[in-house]
């Protein structure tokens, strides 16, 4: 099923698609207020762009420079090409210690690369310390929003689930006591955990140290008491310089979730005594990505989540229907570049309206590039000649003044005469909404008889 | 100044009131305005579609149509917005340079040319203003509720003028009304909840019209409005500054 089916399911249960629609435009309100309190915010915006936008175009030299001073700071670095080397290095790194549980902070590249269930599949039981993210560990999902992962979940469900795994009272939906319920159960395992894998939010060339934002400090309990750090990053996350470091905790919380700076910048540079700090730069169709002209620049995406919250299409067709690691308009270009047959709806599941573009705090061009994923992806669909042969019959048509003509009167008279799919479109069109009332004349006509004369 | 009207299709075939409008408008605002009859279609609805390479021959006869006018100017925002910002697809002649900077959208082409004070007209209604996003963020019509650039609205500007009309937004400033294109037929649920949500942001406001510089944008909205005998009524900029509003007082 594409978008379009998985959004008909999800909108089905109206009130729910309401409820999720008004949550998420919440916080694009919050975010609204936060930035209006930066007088700079589109000069820092520019700026953002701009360093990531050189990060990108000496990509190699910065990994390098990277590595180098990450060495020199005693951080183990490994390079993974893609998702399964990237797993192999993790239970390469807990095996030889013999770890068998992980407890692990956010981290949508380890979602992307399925990392949890390789774990499992090899013995080690994994558990996700963001709030959001064991709630959806519980319901077996993976997260519907990159920075909320459970906001698809009513307070409710999650009260039960609670009841289920952790055994709090039944029908208690109170926030506090069930995140106190949350915390217990969580500290409980960061005590017995001998590894602690993290994100990374911004690495830095110029120290070859790193830093990891969240809003409940899990990555720093999880990594103060475990003998073992494993940091994943995608190859991507690099800013050059130490001070190009503020202009981005400035705009990634506020820019998603409305908050002025996460709870948590937490800094890492080098291994505690004693303790072995590994660092993983993941590939996985970065580089190809970097290739792609018009693609490149999703690559600046800092993942504050505010293309979603803002996109009136997420919002009403929740993050499970783009079916891909990351949702929302900037899923729907990064994730035709992974599979461009699997994912060749999420370029049309937009109004191409451009909210996306106007939030995003990196100024990555989104609408443009989803534009730009319709025109690659028609020109690959081998399995749609139909398709292929109707436009090119439509584009000659259409440029032409006498078929125009012939075929607008047609469209006025509908549907009878007209090819399959244009009457499907039509058809559609009608299923909730009137069609325009068909005037007495065409503007044409009235040209020809007012204004054209003389 | 020779200005070409481009009259796209769907207002040509549904909607030739907002063209008049516009013809009207202009010749009152003294402009030696011209109608190319062999114009036919941008392309945008084949490009956004993703089959850009086969309105290639659409988009060189509109150039062909309107190379020879100082600009060219149409009700239609999204429109002006494929012709400015994707015809980059075909040969960069100079009278695609040309067209391509001066084909303009009929409010932005009377603040930001014209700079005239329109004929003095009167609709004492309140009006809802929906600003379309090819407008909106495509041409920068006005400040879109994103950016924190300081405020301005070329549509408003221009309603302000008119007497008794009492302008007003819905809640969610500036969200989009779902038409899209082809996005309202592939994905039509989405398209009719997005719509729905717009026009019931526009009636808590009380609105008897909801007014637009994107006669699609509320072709959209309208069939919504009346398979739900809605009391409410769309109508563009144009009609309203025209003073040719169907049905008003
Ligand atoms: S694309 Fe921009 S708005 Fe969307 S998550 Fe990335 S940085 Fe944030």
């Amino acid at each position: 099923m594409g978008h379009p089916e998985e959004a008909s399911r999800f909108l089905a249960n109206a009130d729910r698609a309401k409820w999720h629609d008004q949550t998420l435009w919440m916080v694009r309100q919050k975010r609204d207020v936060a930035t209006g309190f930066v007088s700079e915010w589109e000069e820092l915006r520019s700026v953002a762009s701009a360093i990531k936008e050189h990060t990108l175009s000496r990509l190699d030299d910065y990994l390098t420079e990277f590595e180098s001073n990450a060495l020199l700071n005693g951080i183990k670095v490994h390079w993974a090409e893609n998702a399964d080397e990237h797993n192999r290095i993790v239970l390469g790194i807990l095996s030889r210690r013999k770890i068998d549980t992980l407890v692990k902070s956010k981290s949508i590249l380890t979602e992307e690369c399925h990392l949890n269930d390789f774990l499992q599949e090899n013995g080690i039981e994994v558990i996700d310390t963001d709030l959001g993210e064991r709630i959806v560990q519980f319901a077996k999902q993976p997260p519907s929003h990159i920075v909320m992962p459970a906001i698809h979940m009513k307070r409710g469900e999650i009260s039960e689930l609670f009841h289920e795994k952790l055994g709090t009272e039944k029908g208690n939906e109170d926030a506090t006591y069930l995140t106190r319920a949350a915390r217990k159960h969580l500290r409980d395992k960061f005590l017995k955990a001998k590894a602690a894998l993290t994100g990374v939010n911004f690495a830095i060339a110029e120290t070859g140290g790193f830093v990891v934002c969240t809003n409940e400090g899990n990555a720093d309990m999880g990594v103060h008491l475990a003998d073992v750090h494993i940091a994943s990053m995608g190859i991507e996350k690099l800013i050059p310089r130490w001070e190009d470091l503020g202009v981005f905790t400035r705009i990634l919380a506020r820019s998603g979730t409305g908050q002025a700076i996460t709870n948590y910048t937490s800094h890492f540079h080098k291994p505690r005594k004693g303790q072995e700090l590994h660092l993983i730069l993941v590939d996985n169709g970065r580089t190809k990505q970097l290739g792609r002209e018009h693609f490149r620049s999703s690559l600046k995406c800092i993942r504050c989540g505010a293309c979603m919250n803002t996109c009136p299409v997420y919002r009403r067709s929740g993050g499970f229907s783009y079916k891909s690691t990351v949702p929302g308009p900037i899923g729907s270009i990064l994730s035709p570049g992974i599979d461009l047959k699997k994912y060749s709806s999420l370029p049309f599941a937009s109004s191409l309206c451009g909210s996306c573009s106007d939030v995003c705090p990196v100024k990555i061009n989104i609408h443009d590039q989803l534009y730009r994923w319709r025109q690659e992806i028609m020109q690959h669909n081998n399995g749609q000649v139909q398709g292929k042969i109707f436009s090119r019959m439509a584009g000659f048509l259409l440029a032409s003044p006498f078929w125009y003509r012939v075929l607008s009167s047609m469209v006025t008279g509908i549907s009878k005469v007209f090819p399959g799919a244009l009457k499907n479109s039509f058809l559609v069109w009608g299923n909730q909404r009137e069609f325009p009332p068909v005037p007495r004349q065409t503007f044409r006509d009235w040209f020809d008889q007012n204004a054209g004369k003389g | 100044m020779k200005i070409g009207l481009f009259i796209p299709c769907y207002i040509d075939q549904f909607y030739p009131r907002v063209g008049i409008a516009t013809h009207q408008l202009l010749v009152k605002l003294g402009c030696d305005v011209h109608y190319v009859r062999e114009q036919t279609c941008c392309g945008q609805p084949l490009a956004n579609s993703g089959y850009e390479d086969s309105s290639r021959s659409c988009a060189n006869r509109f150039i062909n149509n309107f190379s020879d006018f100082d600009f060219t100017v149409t009700p239609s925002g999204s429109c002006a917005y494929h012709v400015r910002h994707h015809y980059d697809f075909i040969q960069q002649t100079s009278d695609v340079v040309h067209v391509r900077n001066s084909t303009l959208e009929l409010t932005e082409f009377i603040v930001d040319v014209l700079k005239k004070p329109l004929p003095k007209v009167t609709f004492p209604h309140k009006v809802g203003l929906h600003s379309g996003c090819h407008g909106l963020r495509g041409l920068r019509l006005a400040a879109a509720s994103e950016t924190k650039e300081s405020a301005f609205n070329k549509v408003e500007e221009l309603l302000n003028a008119v007497d008794g009309l009492e302008l007003v937004y819905p809640e969610r400033l500036d969200e989009c009304c779902g038409f899209g294109g082809t996005f309202s037929v592939k994905e039509e649920k989405v398209s009719v909840a997005m719509g729905n949500d717009r026009i019931h942001g526009f009636l808590e406001k009380d609105v008897a019209y909801i007014t637009s510089a994107d006669m699609s944008c509320l072709m959209h909205l309208d069939g919504l409005i009346r398979r739900q005998g809605l009391l409410v009524q769309v109508v563009h900029v144009a009609e309203i500054l025209n003073e040719s509003v169907y049905g008003a007082s």
